[in-house]
């Protein structure tokens, strides 16, 4: 059932005014022997009714566990005016705001959205987003090869503490463009990047140190120290950030004695539903002499014939629709529904209330670890402060405590032993300001009887 | 009337309250890692920020206030089905690494999208995981050069791409370390077969073709420049940016494309939103399974899993942090049930009738087509170079214009070769007098440029603002509020 409003008469009509005898005839310029005759894997349509039944029961099969999983994608509270602003069909069914005096208001929202995500990030200007933090990364590693014109390398320094999938997103995306990711190891007693892994680069040719904070361990690397290493060798700085945490944490435009260059990463803290991982968005901000080489949309201020104030899309060639090959990306959408609902987040909570779902989830990770690391055969892996994830080390392999504990609906973490072995059994734990004193002791109730149950291998 | 900015709105010590947790608790980090000032966010209550936000929604066209004939864009009827379903609390609050046990609803819809796109596209497999159209077109020519290397014919760098061809082609080919050879268009809008033979060789990697072209027309030989790109070894790449016009009557797969990008945000109608999220899922023919961006959903008896590095180890590996735009992914599914195959196979039927009569009635109407001796397929081209020549009113001043009839402008100056244009896609979800009225207005219009030419070049005259200064944006740049006397 298409969605088509054509009556017998309307057909009839057209079909004359076009001269045409059937709509069939409309196809005649296409070679008979490629017309389709079935397709396959399509069922028949159904209504709006069965597809409802269809996807409340798959919906509910999904549903309902107590989830602990971060890494890189986070549970909050969404004040439900977000969303119900955001699904406004003249937010929800307009295209790029192309025509400017058509889109005035997805216009400001996104200039309103550069606006705050500028103050977060510390730094002057940002983009109108792009696709999702990992992909966020690949885009300022392009920009920082651009930008930092004194360096010849292509060389980007990508610490281990930066989300793995990260690093082989920026590698796919990236790689085949002649940039070259080099690993900087990180030490396993604390989660983070000391000096001294830098070493090995003391003297070369870098183009770029990517510094992530808080780390994909949920610790806190030294950013200042990271940052003034970088800059004394003249390499720029990309500051992978979780801009929730900003409400509480330096910004990356004061790192260091200058402060990094570049900030990204993923923006679904902010309002954006967990939704099996996307849509997302991804964010990037840097300094004024940079924002030529940014890529993705701008949006900039400017007035309109009679004077008066409005908002257009701005410095459009650096862009693929004008620069064709010789684009700063191919980059083409932004994630504008995204970026409508973080914009409508964070205008709801403010500074403060963003400072309190921040420090109210690096508390309740705190107590979540302080308990669990209770348990017999359960211990704190890293030393130091963490965000609001940590990692934790058990006497056995994590994969079957984690299946059992999804058999009582509680999914406990993150498996951290393919990409940081070196860790022993660890489990990287979350718990943000949903969780209550309640669920924490849930969660270790359950894992109480677990590693009860399960023998040590 | 203007709207003031939200910052100007603003009043110290104001915010939702409702929204935070009710104690700011403790915070134990180092003084170091802290930040000394508050970031500059919006202090507002609730109500101001639903209503700033909602009169701002009030400032834009949308496929739901206005006809919004945009071509090449697809600005179909997005059905509200297919966002309250995606947004059910069991697929919405969903964690992207939520184990298999708990996602067997979710994986059950990701693999029959899969399955569904294969039928209609006539490929043999699906990879749903690019974000975005121009993302699908990175995986698709970063496959073909993945294929290439796999067969130690690594010199294979030139991807072929025609003149009229968007912008993103050409900048992915580049992106994906390829030297782009540009084809020139024949008077007709096909491909120019001799240019064609000319520009293949031993170093070809592929060609990027969208069928039907951006010029509004089929490529009637096809057939012959999958031959001629084939037999020098390279590999066909089909932008699925008009897929909406063929969609259920011509399948890419049998036109013999070995990799194909769709764009759901048009042909399967999830939403634009003001400029994404969109979803370019790809599909591939039997050469270049191998090498599909990861993770795909694999489906083994009853049960679903996702298929990874393990199962593809010559994947070109992943794109996106999880699986790609999951809850775009979801509400594309929903509309493909909704149609069924009967309905697809309408989707391409009267997208290309609404094209066709809208052409046909603008062409009687004294409209000049730049390809008048050909079927327009679900988009066509009109050319105002003699409104231009004669009364000096521009395809722009045109757009413009019909801005103030309350159509949203069709695609103006794309493709670059045809001068003037105004490229129109109706969809197949508009009615017959919504399309006569555009046709009313157009005739306004050419109407006003014979007596009133400076009306036109000043519009639009009823929207919120005027033409806008583009220059004193770019040189003037303001892209950030900042509060009076702060530091720039």
């Amino acid at each position: 059932m298409a969605f088509i409003p054509h009556t017998e008469g309307d057909v009839a009509d057209m079909l004359a005014a076009i001269g045409a005898a059937s709509i069939g005839e409309l196809f005649d310029e296409i070679p008979p022997g490629l017309r389709a005759d079935e397709l396959p894997g399509v069922p028949e349509a159904i209504g709006e009714m069965e597809i409802t039944r269809l996807m409340q029961a798959r919906a509910a099969e999904d549903q309902g566990a107590l989830c602990f999983i971060g890494a890189g994608a986070y549970e909050h509270h969404i004040p439900a005016a977000v969303w119900e602003i955001t699904t406004r069909g003249e937010y929800y069914s307009a295209y790029t705001p192309y025509q400017a005096e058509a889109s005035q208001g997805t216009l400001q929202l996104i200039y309103e959205y550069q606006s705050m995500m500028a103050s977060l990030t510390g730094l002057d200007v940002s983009n109108a987003s792009l696709y999702d933090g990992a992909s966020a990364l690949a885009e300022a590693a392009l920009m920082a090869v651009r930008a930092n014109r004194r360096s010849k390398a292509r060389r980007i320094l990508l610490p281990r503490t930066v989300p793995p999938v990260y690093a082989r997103v920026a590698e796919a995306i990236a790689g085949t463009q002649g940039i070259e990711f080099c690993r900087v190891d990180y030490d396993a007693a604390t989660g983070t990047t000391p000096l001294t892994a830098l070493a090995p680069w003391e003297h070369e040719d870098v183009t770029a140190v990517v510094i992530p904070q808080p780390t994909f361990l949920g610790s806190l690397e030294a950013v200042d120290a990271l940052t003034d290493w970088a800059h004394a060798r003249g390499a720029l700085v990309i500051a992978v950030v979780n801009p929730m945490s900003l409400a509480l944490l330096k910004p990356p435009g004061q790192w260091g004695t200058a402060g990094a260059d570049i900030a990204c990463g993923e923006g679904q803290p902010l309002g954006v539903p967990l939704s099996s991982g996307g849509p997302y968005f991804g964010f990037m901000t840097t300094r004024e002499a940079h924002v030529r080489q940014m890529p993705g949309r701008i949006v900039g201020r400017t007035v309109d014939l009679d004077g008066k104030p409005g908002f257009t899309l701005t410095l459009q060639a650096r862009e693929q629709h004008i620069r064709r090959s010789k684009a700063t990306s191919n980059i083409c959408t932004n994630q504008g529904l995204m970026v409508t609902a973080a914009t409508l987040y964070m205008s709801l909570l403010g500074a403060e209330g963003l400072a309190r779902v921040a420090a109210s989830s690096h508390a309740n990770t705190r107590r979540l670890v302080e308990t669990l690391s209770a348990l017999p055969g359960v211990e704190r892996a890293l030393s130091g402060p963490c965000f609001h994830e940590s990692v934790l080390r058990f006497d056995r392999p994590v994969g079957p405590v984690l299946e059992a504990l999804a058999n009582r609906d509680v999914f406990g973490g993150y498996d951290l032993s393919v990409d940081f072995p070196e860790l022993g059994h660890a489990l990287l734990v979350c718990a943000t300001e949903t969780k209550t004193a309640e669920d924490i002791a849930h969660y270790a109730g359950a894992l109480g009887e677990v590693l009860k149950q399960q023998k040590v291998a | 009337m203007t709207e003031s900015l939200i910052f100007e709105q603003s009043r110290a010590g104001r915010f939702a309250r409702a929204q935070a947790p009710v104690v700011r608790e403790d915070v134990e980090l180092p003084a170091d890692c802290l930040r000394a000032e508050p970031p500059m966010l919006p202090e507002v209550s609730e109500l101001q920020a639903v209503r700033h936000y909602t009169r701002l929604s009030q400032r834009n066209f949308s496929i739901d206030t206005h006809f919004y004939p945009l071509g090449s864009c697809t600005m179909k009827y997005n059905p509200r089905a297919c966002n309250t379903l995606a947004m059910l609390p069991g697929f919405r609050g969903r964690h992207p690494y939520a184990p298999a046990s708990h996602s067997q609803g979710f994986l059950a819809c990701m693999f029959e999208l899969q399955e569904m796109l294969k039928g209609v596209t006539g490929m043999q497999a699906v990879s749903l995981t690019p974000m975005a159209g121009a993302q699908g077109e990175l995986a698709g020519v970063l496959m073909i050069r993945a294929y290439h290397h796999a067969r130690n014919e690594t010199h294979r760098n030139e991807i072929l791409v025609p003149d009229a061809a968007h912008g993103t082609n050409p900048a992915t080919a580049v992106m994906c370390g390829m030297k782009v050879v540009e084809l020139p268009t024949d008077a007709d809008g096909d491909v120019d077969i001799a240019a064609l033979e000319q520009a293949v060789g031993p170093n070809t990697a592929g060609i990027m073709l969208t069928n039907p072209s951006t010029v509004g027309v089929f490529e009637r030989k096809i057939e012959q420049i999958a031959k001629i790109v084939h037999g020098a070894g390279g590999l066909l790449y089909y932008d699925g940016a008009n897929l909406n016009a063929i969609l259920g009557k011509v399948r890419p797969g049998d036109m013999g494309f070995d990799v194909i990008h769709m764009n759901l945000h048009k042909t399967f109608s999830t939403p634009h939103g003001g400029g994404g999220p969109g979803s370019g899922a790809v599909g591939v023919g039997a050469r270049l399974k191998p090498f599909m961006p990861i993770p795909v959903v694999g489906r083994e008896g009853d049960r679903y899993r996702w298929q990874d590095e393990k199962d593809l180890p010559q994947s070109i590996g992943r794109l996106s942090g999880f699986m790609g735009n999951a809850g775009v992914l979801l509400r594309a599914y929903i509309y493909m049930r909704m149609l069924g195959h009967e309905g697809m196979r309408q989707v391409g039927e009267f997208a290309t009738l609404n094209a066709n009569y809208l052409a046909a009635r603008l062409k009687a109407a004294g409209f000049e087509l730049a390809y008048p001796r050909r079927r327009a397929s679900h988009e066509f081209i009109v050319t105002l170079k003699r409104m231009a020549k004669d009364q000096g009113v521009t395809a722009m001043d045109v757009a413009k214009a019909l801005l103030d009839y309350g159509y949203h402008a069709p695609t103006t100056y794309f493709p670059l070769l045809v001068p003037e244009c105004l490229l129109i896609e109706p969809t197949e979800t508009e009615s017959k007098e919504v399309l006569d009225g555009f046709v009313d207005a157009m005739c306004d219009i050419m109407e006003r440029a014979a007596r009133d030419a400076e009306h036109l070049k000043g519009a639009p005259w009823t929207l919120p603002v005027r033409r806008l200064d583009d220059v004193r944006a770019a040189r003037q740049l303001d892209v950030a509020w900042r509060p009076e006397g702060a530091d720039a």
